[in-house]
Formats: structure tokens, C-alpha cells, sequence
């Protein structure tokens, strides 16, 4: 039984395949890297010319930038939250997710946590918002929601690279025993000294169970106080009480959307369909459906009450959404992020990869233009509708958020390339929970003590 | 106590912008062109709005100046992460241009769009350079601006006063707007002052506030018959 776990080890290593030059990763991880560039090309050139190169004037201050900013944040819930979710529950089929979900969480993170920095009109003082003792005696304003979103995400980035790092532990000890040279002393780092003895095991799952527990309050307050930027205001249609469950629905329908298409194209590229299986698709796309109903109960309510209620500055919001200057972008999002998911993912034969994706593609876009339309056309109508505004983003800002797709795709090849993207010994743990359950055979094995070889949790009952 | 407040007499507006002119040259607001306009981002500090009533040939034109409201409880300032806009002890928002970081929060918040941005570093070409103010500072790109009731003034105002060991006496403290009308719309003054011609004018049956519904407070005051607002009926 060993022999059979380490061969079935063996193949998901191979196909990993750390070790071998892979063209079709180093060709993503460079072309994806010429597109972030893109984005500190703009970067830089607004750096040099002032904030002025955006298309955002008076009356509306924000734009493309702070809409891609929650867009990022928002595809940052794929990761952690589902899989601490699955954690939790003990979702069995959660074994080959885990990895390649949280490192959506981090790098979205790395992406979306940027663009505070980048829309402020003087980048170079964003340690003002830092708590640090000065002569002056300021402090921040912790007033603001602005600091409650950067100290939130601070604590998610922090909280998500721990929770990525702690399973990765065993995973590079595996992959210390298996290499020589350089790449065994490297690896040998990013172990820590992994032994597999039971006292590591017993810390490790503890640290895991309560970093899985800790980061789904943490995930949900993140997003909540994101949403707090517009509900916390007194613009029209920013103000609303839902808005904290709202933007938390609709950052769990984007993650998931962005997981899917990650995982497709692993199956894909690496072969990874024995492990990233129709099964798991199923499973997704189930809870992907629930999030569609989700996300369109949430978009209804909010809709339908600001009409019924149909205060003078709301309901001018609400019609330049309906049939007004956004209708096309409002409907277009109605359809890619409502009527097409709804169409596909109830039946089984939607579940499957390929359409998934695709189905995927169309919410990243929806859910980007929902953020869009919720700030551009309140700002655009304000309350004195003499100052009514226009909008319409400028190159830098598509520059930008062009760029920022190919800097998160660029983090995640090179992530791929270097790190087992699925998370060996849970997927082995989950073989030998298998085989504990299956046969007698299991519960009579030899104690276990190879390096790589977690004790069976349930106690091989 | 003082509570700085400015009572406007929209039905005294001729509509001359003389008070516009008057507040960029004293603040040193810059002049952004015309291709930066267009996209919306000229700079005043004060503005005039118009509504035309009637229709041809019975049209009456009315005309009221906004500035920054100077509210009670202004909603720009709780969201400044850095407290680059406060509220001082007499009753002025004030903006410290050093400290502003360019979020911009400030400006979605503010109901009555009265705040402006430095988009791109100013620009005094010859021979406006020679006639900045040199008590107010110039603005660097990427931070907020907006009216301060010509705070240097008030400044000016109280040393003037102390100098002569007096108290600072209504009429004493003009704002650039103010001494620029011909038509006398603007009284500014201490509203916590009860014989202060601004106080007693904000008692008037004519006396509200723009957008009094939202519990901003404002420190501005305007004696019109009814409020209107230019624009919401335009389609």
C-alpha cells in the first residue's frame, strides 16, 4: 500500500514537473511579464506628470483606478475564503483546490493593493497614513474608511501568506528530498527544517485549522470595509445599508470566477485533469451557481428599492444605469453576470471545464463593470446638478488596468513554475483517508515514518 | 466664541463673477486653460450658478455664488485618512495642503462639489507670476483645494486687532469675494456674535441652507425665497 501511495506520488510530482524546463510557463511568465510592464510604464509616466494623465476630473474624483481596485480585492476572495471554507467543512474534494486558490488570494492582493497607492494624487507620501511618531504629533485619521481599509488588508495579505506558506511547508520538504545541488539547499530553506516527525504534524495541522478559521472573518471584514469607501458617504446610490454584503457576494463570485479559469488552464497546460477532475469542477460550479443567485438577489434588492423609493438625486443615478448614458455597460453586465451563468451552471453538462471558463471570463467582466457603474455615474450626478460630470477613462488608466492583469497572470506563472501549484501531501493524505476507509490493509500498515508521510488524521480508523 | 459664517443675498447676484476674479488673484488659484476646463477641471474656489426662468421673452435669469459650505459637520472631513481637512475652533474647514496625500474622498463626499484638484503641478505664466499673493501658498499637484473664507485675511484681521489691543470688530475681516461685490451680496461675520450684521441677517425669514435636509450645518447662509436647484429639472 506505501508502494502504491508513492508511485501515485511520484506521477503528481511528475506532472508538476519542478524540475524540467517547461516552455509553455516560461512563455507565459514573459509575455504576461512585457504586460506588466505596461503597467509601470503608465505608472511612471504618471508619477512624472502628475495625477492629471487619468481621464478622472471634477466631479468625479475616482475612476478606473479605485474600480480596479476592488475588482482585485475582490478576486482575492477566491482563494482563502473558499479554501478555508473547505478546510473547515472538511470538504474531502477541497485537496487539489487549496494551493492554486490561495495564490489567487495573494497575488490579487499584491495587484489590488497597489492602486490605493497608485490613484493618490502624491504617491510618494502614502507613509502619512502610517502610524508613525512624529514631531508634528499626527496620526492618522482612523475616522476615515481609508484606514480601516488599509489596516484590513494589511491583516489579509498577512493572514493569506501565512495561510499559504503553513501547507507549503511539507511540500517543499518533499521536493528538498527528491532534488540535489542548489535546488535541494534552496528548497531545503523553504522547509524549515521539516522533519515529519508527529510533533511537526500536530503543530502543523493546528496552525492550519486556526489560520483556517481566522481568515474567514478576516476575508468577509475585507471586503465589508471596502464597500464602507462609498456606503460610509452621502453620495446617492453609495449610501446603502446592503452594500457590506453585497461587495462580499459579488468578491466571492469574482474569486470563484478567477479560480475557475485558473483551473482550466492547468488542467490544460499541465496535464493536471487526474487531480483537478470533473468532479471538482462539479462541485465549483455548484457553489459558483449559488453565487450567481446570490449576486442577482443582491443587484435586484438594491435596484428595486432605490426605484420604488425614487429619491430626486438616487433615481437620476438609477435611470443613467437603466436606459441612460451607462444603459450598454449596465446591461451588458446584467447579461454576463446573471442571464449567461444562469443558463449554463444549473446543468451538469455546464459544469464542466470548458464552459465554466468561459462562462468565467464573462463574470470578471461583469463584475468589473458593476464596480465601475456603482462609482462613475453617482459621482458623475451629484446632488447640485450644476456641476453634473463626464467621464471617460483616459489611456493610462486602460494602460494600467491592462497591466495589471499581466503583473497578477505574471506572479501566478512564476509561482507555478517554482512551487508545486497543487498541494502534494494533502492530496496524498486525502489517498491514504481513501485507503484508510477502504480495506483493512490500510489500518494494518506499518507506522509511518517517511519524511513526507503525515499521520492519518482520523487515527487509521 | 467665533463661528465664521457669510450670509449670500442671491436676490443681489448680478451675475458679474467680479467675486470669482477677485477670490483666484487673492488665493492664488490657478488657471488650468482651456483644454483642462473642458474635461472639467477648472480650479474656482467660487462659482456661480444660474437658472433661467420662464420661457422667451418673459426669462428672468437668478444667480447664486457657491463656495465651500464651511459646514458644522462637514462629511469631507471624517474621511481624510490623514486629517489634511479639520475643523478648527472657529468653525472653518480648514485644509493643510502639505499634508493631503490626493485621495480625493474629501471631494466625492462634499454634497455640494466645491472642492478642486491640483491635476497637474500650477502653472503662473509671465506676468502672472509676479502678482501671486504672497500670503497664501501655492499649491503643488496632487492636493486638494477649496475656499478658506480667505483664512489670511481673518489672520490679518485678528493681528491687526491685537496689535491695537482690541477686540476684532464686525465689518473688520473681509473676505476677497466680499470686498469685491458691488452689489453687497456677500456679509461676512461671526454668526455666534448675535449684533453681528451676519448673525442678524441669518435670522431672516429668506434665510436657509443649501442641502439643509442633508445635516451638514453650513456656515454659509443664503436669503432666497425658496431653494432651487439649476439643473435637477434639466434632462
Amino acid at each position: 500500500m506505501t508502494n502504491d501511495l508513492q508511485e501515485r506520488e511520484n506521477r503528481l510530482v511528475g506532472r508538476l514537473s519542478l524540475d524540467r524546463f517547461r516552455p509553455g510557463l516560461v512563455v507565459g511568465a514573459g509575455l504576461t511579464g512585457l504586460v506588466a510592464l505596461v503597467f509601470f510604464y503608465a505608472w511612471g509616466i504618471q508619477l512624472r506628470d502628475g495625477i492629471g494623465v487619468a481621464g478622472i476630473n471634477r466631479p468625479v474624483f475616482w475612476g478606473v483606478y479605485i474600480t480596479t481596485f476592488v475588482f482585485w480585492i475582490g478576486i482575492s476572495h477566491a482563494g482563502t475564503l473558499i479554501s478555508a471554507i473547505l478546510r473547515v467543512t472538511g470538504a474531502e474534494w477541497r485537496r487539489p483546490v487549496t494551493r492554486c486558490a490561495e495564490a489567487i488570494t495573494l497575488f490579487a492582493l499584491s495587484v489590488g493593493g497597489l492602486f490605493p497607492i497608485l490613484h493618490m494624487g502624491r504617491a510618494w507620501k502614502v507613509y502619512f497614513m502610517l502610524p508613525i511618531p512624529n514631531s508634528r504629533g499626527l496620526w492618522p485619521n482612523f475616522r476615515s474608511p481609508l484606514m480601516w481599509d488599509a489596516a484590513a488588508i494589511t491583516a489579509y495579505i498577512v493572514g493569506s501568506f501565512l495561510y499559504l506558506s503553513l501547507p507549503l511547508i511539507p511540500d517543499m520538504a518533499i521536493l528538498r528530498d527528491r532534488s540535489k545541488g542548489w535546488r535541494r539547499r534552496v528548497f531545503g530553506l523553504f522547509a524549515l527544517g521539516w522533519q515529519g516527525s508527529a510533533q511537526q504534524w500536530r503543530s502543523l495541522e493546528s496552525g492550519i485549522k486556526v489560520m483556517a478559521v481566522v481568515i474567514i472573518p478576516l476575508a468577509v471584514s475585507v471586503h465589508t470595509i471596502v464597500s464602507w469607501d462609498f456606503a460610509m458617504t452621502q453620495v446617492p446610490m453609495w449610501t446603502s445599508t446592503i452594500f457590506g454584503p453585497y461587495f462580499v457576494v459579488g468578491a466571492i463570485y469574482s474569486g470563484i470566477a478567477m479560480l475557475m479559469i485558473a483551473m482550466a488552464l492547468l488542467r490544460w497546460g499541465m496535464d493536471l485533469g487526474d487531480y483537478l477532475s470533473d468532479k471538482v469542477f462539479n462541485n465549483l460550479g455548484l457553489l459558483f451557481c449559488a453565487m450567481t443567485l446570490a449576486w442577482g438577489y443582491f443587484t435586484f434588492a438594491e435596484h428595486l428599492t432605490v426605484w420604488y423609493a425614487n429619491e430626486v438625486a438616487e433615481a437620476r443615478v438609477l435611470w443613467s444605469r437603466f436606459t441612460g448614458k451607462w444603459a450598454g455597460p449596465f446591461w451588458t453586465m446584467v447579461i454576463v453576470n446573471f442571464v449567461i451563468p444562469i443558463c449554463v451552471l444549473p446543468f451538469r453538462w455546464g459544469r464542466k471545464p470548458l464552459p465554466t471558463a468561459l462562462v468565467s471570463l464573462g463574470v470578471l467582466v461583469g463584475m468589473w463593470l458593476e464596480r465601475f457603474l456603482i462609482i462613475v455615474p453617482s459621482l458623475e450626478l451629484p446632488r447640485l446638478a450644476y456641476t453634473l460630470g463626464d467621464y471617460t477613462p483616459s489611456s493610462i488608466e486602460l494602460m494600467v488596468l491592462i497591466g495589471s492583469v499581466g503583473l497578477f497572470a505574471f506572479f501566478y506563472f512564476a509561482f507555478t513554475m517554482n512551487v508545486p501549484i497543487i498541494s502534494v501531501w494533502e492530496v496524498r493524505e486525502g489517498w491514504e483517508h481513501e485507503n484508510s476507509h477502504s480495506g483493512a490493509a490500510a489500518a494494518a500498515a506499518a507506522p509511518q515514518t517517511d519524511a513526507r508521510t503525515p499521520e492519518p488524521a482520523g487515527g487509521g480508523s | 466664541m467665533t463661528r465664521w459664517g457669510m450670509v449670500v443675498d442671491t436676490d443681489r447676484c448680478t451675475g458679474c463673477e467680479a467675486c470669482v476674479v477677485a477670490c483666484a488673484e487673492e488665493n492664488n488659484v490657478q488657471t488650468v486653460g482651456e483644454e483642462e476646463a473642458k474635461k472639467g477641471r477648472a480650479m474656482h474656489w467660487l462659482r456661480i450658478e444660474r437658472a433661467v426662468e420662464g420661457t422667451f421673452p418673459e426669462v428672468s435669469v437668478k444667480f447664486r455664488p457657491v463656495m465651500c459650505q464651511q459646514c458644522g459637520e462637514a462629511p469631507c472631513e471624517p474621511v481624510c485618512p490623514v486629517y489634511a481637512t479639520y475643523h478648527t475652533d472657529e468653525g472653518l474647514n480648514a485644509m493643510v495642503y502639505s499634508r493631503c496625500v490626493g485621495t480625493r474622498f474629501c471631494a466625492n463626499n462634499c454634497p455640494y462639489t466645491v472642492r478642486t484638484f491640483n491635476w497637474f503641478d500650477p502653472e503662473f505664466p509671465e506676468p502672472l507670476d509676479r502678482q501671486l499673493n504672497p500670503d497664501v501658498s501655492v499649491r503643488v499637484d496632487g492636493v486638494m483645494e477649496k475656499c478658506t473664507f480667505c483664512v489670511q485675511r481673518i489672520k490679518e484681521g485678528q493681528r491687526t486687532a491685537k496689535g491695537e489691543d482690541r477686540d476684532v470688530e464686525d465689518g473688520d475681516i473681509q473676505p476677497a469675494c466680499a470686498s469685491a461685490c458691488a452689489a453687497q451680496v456677500f456679509t461676512f461675520g461671526d454668526l455666534e456674535d448675535p449684533e453681528s450684521k451676519a448673525a442678524k441677517l441669518s435670522k431672516s425669514p429668506r434665510a436657509r441652507h443649501l442641502l439643509a435636509d442633508l445635516g451638514t450645518l453650513p456656515g454659509v447662509i443664503y436669503l432666497e425665497d425658496q431653494e432651487w436647484n439649476p439643473g435637477t429639472d434639466v434632462s
